[in-house]
C-alpha cells in the first residue's frame, strides 16, 4: 500500500486491504505467542511485546512510507511494535533470533531484548528500553526532513504511562515551536497500565493524554485502537496532515494489553481485555470477507511455521564472547550514506 | 593570537563551509548573543533552542541519525547531568544495533572551575564523560588544539564530547599554540568579534581564511620535556602546571609535562614512555578525587609499570564535596591550585630508588 491511498474519510476500506490487514494481525499475534512459549520453555531470558496492539500497529506499518534517509519516514518506536515491523515486511524469524539472542539476530547481534528492533534501511531507529526517550529524538529527524522537503515524516510512539516522562513534553514542544513546526506524528498507545500501576491516579482527572497536544497547538485525536479500520482511517488522515502541512499531530489510541506488561508479570492471557483480533475476525466473517475456518487454518499454519522456525533458531550459535568488543566505535559514517 | 573562544568559532565556521556542519544549537547559541562565551557568534547555522537540555541532546541525536552534522551546546557541563541517559544511548547506538547505525553528533560544553562560578557553574564532567563508552571525549587547553580537535570532531563518525575549560575561553596560549596563519589579534578581533555596543542588527563576521587542521584523537602533547617527574594533566591545569614547572625548575626539579588533550581514546603510549623515563608520575585534574579518571591512570601505571616506579604515583584533584563554593577561599580549597601542584611534584621528586 502507498501512503496516500485513503483520505481518512469513512469510505469502506477495500476487502483485499482488510484481508491483508487480518493476515498481518494473525501473524503478529502468532509471533508473540511463539515468543512467549519460547520464554516459558527457557529459550530466551525475557519477553516483552505487543499482543493486543495489532489492530493499531499493523495499519501503522502498512501506511509507513518505507525507505532509507530523509525522503522516507523515520520510526521512533518502542518495545510493543512487532505488528508495525511485520507489516513493514520484517521476517518474524528474526524476532525469534532476538528472543534467543543468537549471533544472527539482525537487530542487535544477541545483545538486546526481543522487540528492540533496529533497521537502518527502513529508518527504524534502535528501540531502547528507557521509556519515552524517543520523543526527544523525533524532532531531530523531523527537522532534517523538513529541511529536505518532500513528504517524509517522523513517527514516534510510546505508551500512556511513559507520557509522565519529561521527554514527552520535549517532543511536544520541539515539534511545535512557532515558525519552526516539524512533521512529527506523535502516537500514544494507551493500554491503561504502566507495569502494575493503573492509569487512574497517575494522570489528570478531566483531560485525555491527547489533550496535551492542544496546549501545543496541534491537531489531536483519541481513537479506538482496537479497530483496525478506524486505526487505518485515522492514521491515514493524521499522516496526510503531517506530510502536507509539515506540522505535528498527536494521536491517542486506546488499545489492550493482552499478556500483561512482560514475562516479568507472567505473560498470561488477560480475559478481561478486549481482543482486537477476535473482534475483527467476527466482523469480517459477518461481512463475508473471511470465514471462521479460513482464519483458523491460517492461524494453525503460521503457528506450525513458527514452531518449526523456532527449532532451527534454537540450534543457531550464540554470539562469540569476543564480540562484546565489536561495534563500540563506528569506523565510517553509515548514516551519511545516500 | 587567537583566543580559545575564537578558535572554536573559526573551527565551526570551517565546519559549516567545508565539512558539512548543519546545526549549531543550544541555549543562547544563535543571534543575538552567539553563546554565553561567544563561541558561536556570527555562524550561519547557529540557532537558539528552548531551555531544555534533554530536548537539545535528543534533537541532536535525531539530527545525527538523519545524516546531519549537529553541534549541540550544553551551556555549562553542570547542566549535562540531566541528559545522562540520552548520552548513554548515543554512545550505545552503534553497539546496540550491532553496527547498523552510528550517531555522529558533537556535544560542546564549557567545564571546570576557575571563574568563581559557585555551585552550578564550576562542575567538571570528565569522570562521567569517561564512563560513556562509545563516545570520544576531548578537552583542549589552547587555541590551536581547540581548533584542530573541533575539526577532527566534525569529521568523526561517533559521538564526541567536546569540553572547553571555561576559565581559558579568552586564553591565547603560548608560542606555537595558535592556529597556523591566523591574523594578528587586533585584526582578528575586528573581523569576527561582535562589538558589544551600538546597533548590531546588521553585523556579520568577516571570516579570515584558516586551514584544515585535524588534530587526531588519542594523541597527547608533550608541553615540556623533563627528566625527574612526569605530570599528566589536561584542560586549564596544563596552564597551571606550566607555572608550577617553572617554579620547580628554579629549585632544580625538571618536570615533563604531558597534555592528554583527548581522554577517550587516551594516549597510554605517551604516558608509559614518559614514566619509563622519569620513574615518577603525578596526575592532575580538577574533577572530584573519588572515582576520578586520574585514578584509572594510576591503576594502569601500578599494574603495568610497577617496577619502573621510584615513587608512589600521586593524584592531585578536586575535593569530594558537593560543590565549588563561591568565596575565593572556598574555590581555592576545592580545586587544585598552583601551590598544590608544586608541593605534590616536589614531594614526588624526593623519592629515590
Amino acid at each position: 500500500m502507498t501512503h496516500n491511498e485513503t483520505d481518512g474519510t469513512n469510505a469502506e476500506l477495500p476487502a483485499e486491504l482488510l484481508v491483508r490487514m487480518h493476515e498481518l494481525m494473525v501473524k503478529g499475534r502468532v509471533l508473540e505467542e511463539r515468543l512467549i512459549t519460547m520464554w516459558r520453555q527457557g529459550d530466551g531470558y525475557f519477553w516483552i511485546g505487543g499482543p493486543g496492539e495489532e489492530a493499531f500497529n499493523v495499519p501503522l506499518g502498512m501506511l509507513v512510507h518505507k525507505g532509507q534517509g530523509v525522503a522516507y519516514d523515520y520510526l521512533h518506536l518502542h518495545y510493543r511494535s512487532s505488528g508495525t515491523l511485520l507489516a513493514m515486511g520484517a521476517d518474524p524469524v528474526d524476532s525469534l533470533r532476538q528472543m534467543k539472542n543468537t549471533a544472527r539476530d539482525p537487530y542487535s547481534g544477541g545483545r538486546n531484548f526481543v522487540g528492540h528492533y533496529s533497521v537502518r534501511k527502513w529508518n527504524v531507529v534502535p528501540i531502547s528500553s528507557p521509556i519515552e526517550v524517543q520523543f526527544s529524538m523525533a524532532p531531530g529527524t523531523a527537522l532534517a526532513q523538513k529541511r529536505h522537503g518532500g513528504r517524509g515524516i517522523s513517527i514516534v510512539q510510546g505508551g500512556d504511562a511513559g507520557t509522565a516522562e519529561a521527554d514527552f513534553y520535549a517532543g511536544l514542544l520541539w515539534s511545535s515551536r512557532k515558525g519552526a513546526e516539524l512533521p512529527v506524528l506523535m502516537i500514544v498507545t494507551n493500554n491503561q497500565w504502566g507495569i502494575s500501576t493503573a492509569y487512574d491516579g497517575q494522570h489528570p482527572a478531566t483531560t485525555r493524554i491527547a489533550d496535551m497536544g492542544k496546549a501545543f497547538g496541534m491537531p489531536t485525536a483519541v481513537i479506538d485502537g482496537n479497530d483496525p479500520e478506524v486505526a487505518y482511517r485515522e492514521l491515514s488522515k493524521a499522516m496526510e496532515y503531517v506530510r502536507r502541512e509539515r506540522k505535528p499531530y498527536l494521536i491517542e489510541a486506546m488499545v489492550s494489553r493482552l499478556r500483561g506488561h512482560s514475562s516479568a508479570t507472567g505473560a498470561a492471557f488477560v480475559k478481561s481485555e478486549t481482543d482486537c483480533l477476535a473482534l475483527f475476525e467476527e466482523k469480517l466473517a459477518a461481512r463475508g470477507i473471511i470465514t471462521r475456518e479460513g482464519a483458523d487454518a491460517m492461524r494453525t499454519s503460521f503457528t506450525a511455521e513458527l514452531l518449526e522456525a523456532s527449532k532451527r533458531v534454537i540450534a543457531e550459535p550464540q554470539p562469540d564472547s569476543s564480540t562484546i568488543w565489536d561495534h563500540v566505535y563506528a569506523t565510517k559514517n553509515l548514516v551519511g550514506e545516500r | 593570537m587567537t583566543t580559545i573562544a575564537q578558535a572554536i568559532r573559526l573551527a565551526l565556521h570551517v565546519g559549516e563551509e567545508r565539512h558539512g556542519v548543519t546545526d549549531i544549537f543550544g541555549e543562547d547559541v544563535g543571534a543575538p548573543l552567539g553563546g554565553v562565551f561567544t563561541c558561536t557568534q556570527g555562524l550561519k547555522t547557529a540557532w537558539n533552542s528552548p531551555l531544555d537540555e534533554r530536548g537539545i541532546i535528543g534533537t541532536a541525536i535525531g539530527l545525527a541519525l538523519a545524516g546531519q552534522k549537529p553541534v549541540a551546546e550544553i551551556q555549562f557541563s553542570d547542566y549535562a547531568y540531566n541528559t545522562i541517559d540520552l548520552l548513554k544511548l548515543a554512545g550505545a547506538m552503534h553497539w546496540s544495533s550491532a553496527g547498523d547505525w552510528n550517531c555522529p553528533l558533537i556535544v560542546m560544553t564549557p567545564t571546570g572551575a576557575g571563574i568563581r562560578g559557585s555551585l552550578y557553574h564550576s562542575h567538571s564532567f570528565d569522570a562521567t564523560a569517561t564512563h560513556l563508552p562509545g563516545w570520544r571525549v576531548v578537552i583542549p587547553s589552547n587555541p590551536r588544539d581547540a581548533y584542530g580537535l573541533m575539526l577532527s570532531a566534525i569529521r568523526e563518525p561517533n559521538p564526541v564530547l567536546f569540553m572547553v575549560p571555561k576559565a581559558l575561553m579568552r586564553y591565547r596560549g603560548e608560542e606555537g599554540e595558535d592556529i597556523p596563519g591566523a591574523p594578528d589579534q587586533k585584526t582578528l578581533d575586528e573581523l569576527i568579534n561582535k562589538p558589544v555596543t551600538g546597533d548590531m542588527s546588521q553585523w556579520a563576521a568577516r571570516w579570515p581564511e584558516t586551514p584544515d587542521l585535524f588534530i587526531p584523537f588519542g594523541e597527547a602533547r608533550t608541553v615540556r620535556e623533563g627528566r625527574d617527574v612526569t605530570v599528566v594533566t589536561y584542560s586549564r591545569h596544563v596552564v597551571i602546571a606550566r607555572e608550577a614547572c617553572a617554579e620547580l625548575a628554579r629549585e632544580g626539579v625538571d618536570v615533563e609535562l604531558i597534555d592528554l588533550r583527548s581522554l577517550a581514546p587516551y594516549d597510554w603510549a605517551a604516558i608509559a614512555k614518559s614514566v619509563k623515563k622519569t620513574h615518577r608520575v603525578v596526575f592532575v585534574n580538577e574533577e572530584l578525587d573519588v572515582t576520578n579518571f586520574g585514578e584509572h591512570l594510576i591503576r594502569r601505571v601500578v599494574s603495568e609499570l610497577f617496577y619502573e616506579l621510584y615513587a608512589p604515583p600521586r593524584l592531585v584533584a578536586g575535593a569530594m564535596v558537593p560543590g565549588v563554593g563561591l568565596s575565593d577561599n572556598l574555590e581555592r580549597a576545592s580545586v587544585p591550585q598552583r601551590d598544590d601542584l608544586v608541593r605534590a611534584i616536589r614531594e614526588t621528586a624526593k623519592h629515590q630508588p
